[in-house]
């Protein structure tokens, strides 16, 4: 069984290979329209942030703008470098901006999933869910393609034949090498809550606000799933890929003309699925904020018949944008042994260590352990490693400033 | 302030949340070509009074030219934009009062930094800067003005070039140009801003001293020309 899409099971008929058609084309074409929504809304709300107008002139509000800037692209001379190993040259963009794309098919972006319903929707006579696909290893998938997403900047970088390029994805390898860890961990403690792959069944197990993972597994791997994700998008405050006043561009520097757009939108792309997936994960993706406290009861409906759970989505995919938005405002960029320090030092430690605690937890609470037994224990156990782990890299800062390093 | 504290500064500038926009529309742009309905918002608002725009050689009232080609300003020139040649006066017909005459006069204003510092050069105030900087070009040739587009005519005003954005008036009260110091060597005006004349129309006040510019900042008034005294 490749998909749990009731629409797959059984006969296929022609109508089922036509709604899937339609759901690539929507999901392609809603791809690209939000990407140039959410380069205008960025560079809206960071020149609000910074007492500027912003883009005003094409179209109303200035909402033209990224269309406008793409037809430029489109127009300007495409230059490849001499000394670029040209195939690898032309195919990174598309390994970039692939990945980017295909995380969406993924993504639940509506149904009703309350009171256990499988989150299905009727269209035109077909069982299908408001999703391109549901595989098994939907989040398995996700890592993946986060992982490739690297290779398009990477190659990108290398295949230049110039040294910031490079410097820049060696930069970039690194990084997202580094974030990979605490990143996979974060999703691990969502895993061990939803009990399932599967990204439909982790938003099923999220109905109700007080079910929502966020609260489950304790913020906390949220908050490294966050500043993790924002690693692995090159993001501020976290862009060191792109430090222009180190790396002239960084991994983008000798790219020109359409290829550049490719990785402007990859990048912009790759910062919705993001979001996306954080709201999948922790969120409950198109489920409604429920309101169920000091007598009042709110089951979160709204007006929109079938297309509730995507408003609910959309609406909370919108806050994450702004949060990454205001991230870049605010924050100025790390140095890179700070990047380094809080990566392999601090998120990957805390997340371990969290994981740990919430799947001993867990064990407790199936083999019905006392639990005043087991709290204090676990958290008795972490709070030794965590003052072990800091004495052994005070030892380790101590013994490398005596060999005279810098860092 | 925390290190969360920078997040609300941050939000806090949105215009929604009572932050300030220190920029503001110049034009109205693309929504005033929509028609009648929104006349007037295609208004240019004010400009600075020492608004650094495009340049002008200025003539005397007899129609000589100011420039006396002594290429004070390329040298001063920090974007090395201006290039001048000099050349000796006809003396059955000079084209300025004296032995020499900037020959060739070309500011090339993809260079420009309009720093003003050609018009501190010159010894003459031939060459002052207009607040007009509403100029786009689509050629690089048509970027390099030369002396026919940069020489004032008869009556003392800039040409307009296809390119340039200009409304009815905007051509006079232009001069933007001014001394840190007496330009006439008066010691009344020592250490005074003072302000050339109107492209030719007439003179411009000078600038109250320092301490008395301070307590009247808020009432800047331009004299308009003709009135005022001169130095």
């Amino acid at each position: 069984m490749i998909a749990l899409d009731p629409l797959l099971l059984g006969d296929l008929t022609l109508g089922d290979v036509v709604i899937v058609l339609v759901k690539v084309v929507v999901i392609f074409v809603i791809g690209l329209v939000a990407t140039m929504l959410m380069v205008w809304f960025e560079r809206k709300v960071i020149a609000g942030m910074q007492n500027r107008i912003g883009p005003n002139k094409a179209g109303p509000f200035g909402i033209l703008q990224t269309l406008a800037d793409g037809i430029k692209l489109f127009f300007k001379e495409d230059l490849i470098p001499e000394k670029s190993d040209r195939f690898v040259f032309k195919l990174a963009p598309y390994l970039a901006f692939v990945p980017a794309f295909l995380v969406w098919s993924v993504i639940p972006l509506g149904g009703d999933f309350s009171h256990g319903r499988t989150g299905t929707v009727k269209l035109f006579g077909h069982q299908t869910r408001l999703q391109l696909a549901d595989p098994q290893i939907g989040v398995l998938l996700l890592l993946a393609l986060s992982g490739i997403a690297v290779y398009g900047i990477m190659l990108a970088g290398w295949a230049s034949g110039s040294k910031y390029p490079l410097l820049g994805s060696v930069r970039a390898s690194a990084q997202m090498v580094s974030y990979e860890a605490a990143l996979g961990l974060s999703i691990a403690s969502v895993l061990l809550f939803s009990q399932t792959l599967s990204t439909s069944g982790i938003v099923r197990s999220q109905f109700g606000t007080r079910n929502w993972h966020l609260i489950v597994t304790g913020i906390l791997p949220f908050v490294i799933f966050m500043v993790a994700a924002t690693a692995e998008l090159n993001r501020p405050p976290f862009d060191l890929v792109e430090a222009e006043q180190e790396l002239v561009g960084g991994f983008n520097t000798e790219y020109s003309s359409i290829r550049f757009a490719l990785f402007f939108l990859a990048e912009f792309m790759n910062t919705i699925t993001m979001s996306g997936v954080i709201v999948t994960l922790f969120f409950g993706g198109p489920s409604p904020l429920t309101i169920n406290a000091g007598g009042i009861h709110w089951d979160g409906h709204l007006p929109f018949g079938f297309l509730n759970g995507t408003v609910w989505f959309l609406l909370k995919l919108v806050v994450f944008l702004y949060i990454y938005v205001w991230f870049r405002a605010t924050l100025p960029r790390l140095r890179y042994d700070q990047l380094m320090n809080l990566g392999w030092k601090l998120l990957i430690p805390v997340s371990l260590g969290w994981f740990m605690v919430l799947a001993a937890f867990r064990v407790s609470r199936d083999e019905d352990w006392n639990r005043w037994v087991v709290y204090p224990v676990a958290f008795g156990v972490i709070a030794v490693c965590a003052l072990l782990l800091i004495a052994a890299t005070r030892v380790s800062a101590k013994n490398r400033a005596r060999e005279g390093a810098m860092f | 302030m925390g290190f969360t504290g920078g997040f609300w500064v941050t939000m806090g500038q949105h215009r929604e949340l009572g932050g300030k926009r220190v920029t503001t529309s110049y034009s109205g742009g693309r929504i005033a070509k929509k028609g009648q309905k929104t006349a007037g918002r295609d208004e240019k608002i004010p400009k600075p009074e020492r608004l650094h725009g495009r340049h002008v050689l200025n003539r005397y009232e007899d129609g000589m030219e100011k420039c006396i080609g002594c290429e004070l300003c390329a040298g001063v020139c920090p974007a090395n934009c201006i290039y001048v040649r000099g050349a000796d006066n006809d003396p059955t017909d000079p084209t300025s009062p004296g032995e020499r005459f900037g020959f060739v006069y070309e500011i090339n204003y993809l260079r420009c930094i309009h720093c003003d510092l050609c018009v501190e050069a010159c010894p003459t105030e031939a060459i002052t800067e207009s607040k007009m900087f509403e100029f786009s070009f689509t050629n690089r040739k048509d970027a390099i003005y030369t002396k026919a587009e940069l020489v004032v005519d008869d009556s003392g005003k800039p040409k307009q070039l296809p390119w340039e954005d200009w409304r009815e008036g905007e051509d006079q009260h232009t001069s933007g140009w001014m001394r840190a110091t007496s330009a006439a060597g008066d010691e009344t005006f020592v250490g005074e801003v003072g302000w050339s004349s109107e492209l030719g129309h007439g003179v411009r006040a000078p600038e109250p001293k320092q301490v008395v510019a301070d307590t009247s900042a808020k009432t800047v008034r331009t004299v308009g020309r003709g009135e005022g005294r001169g130095h």
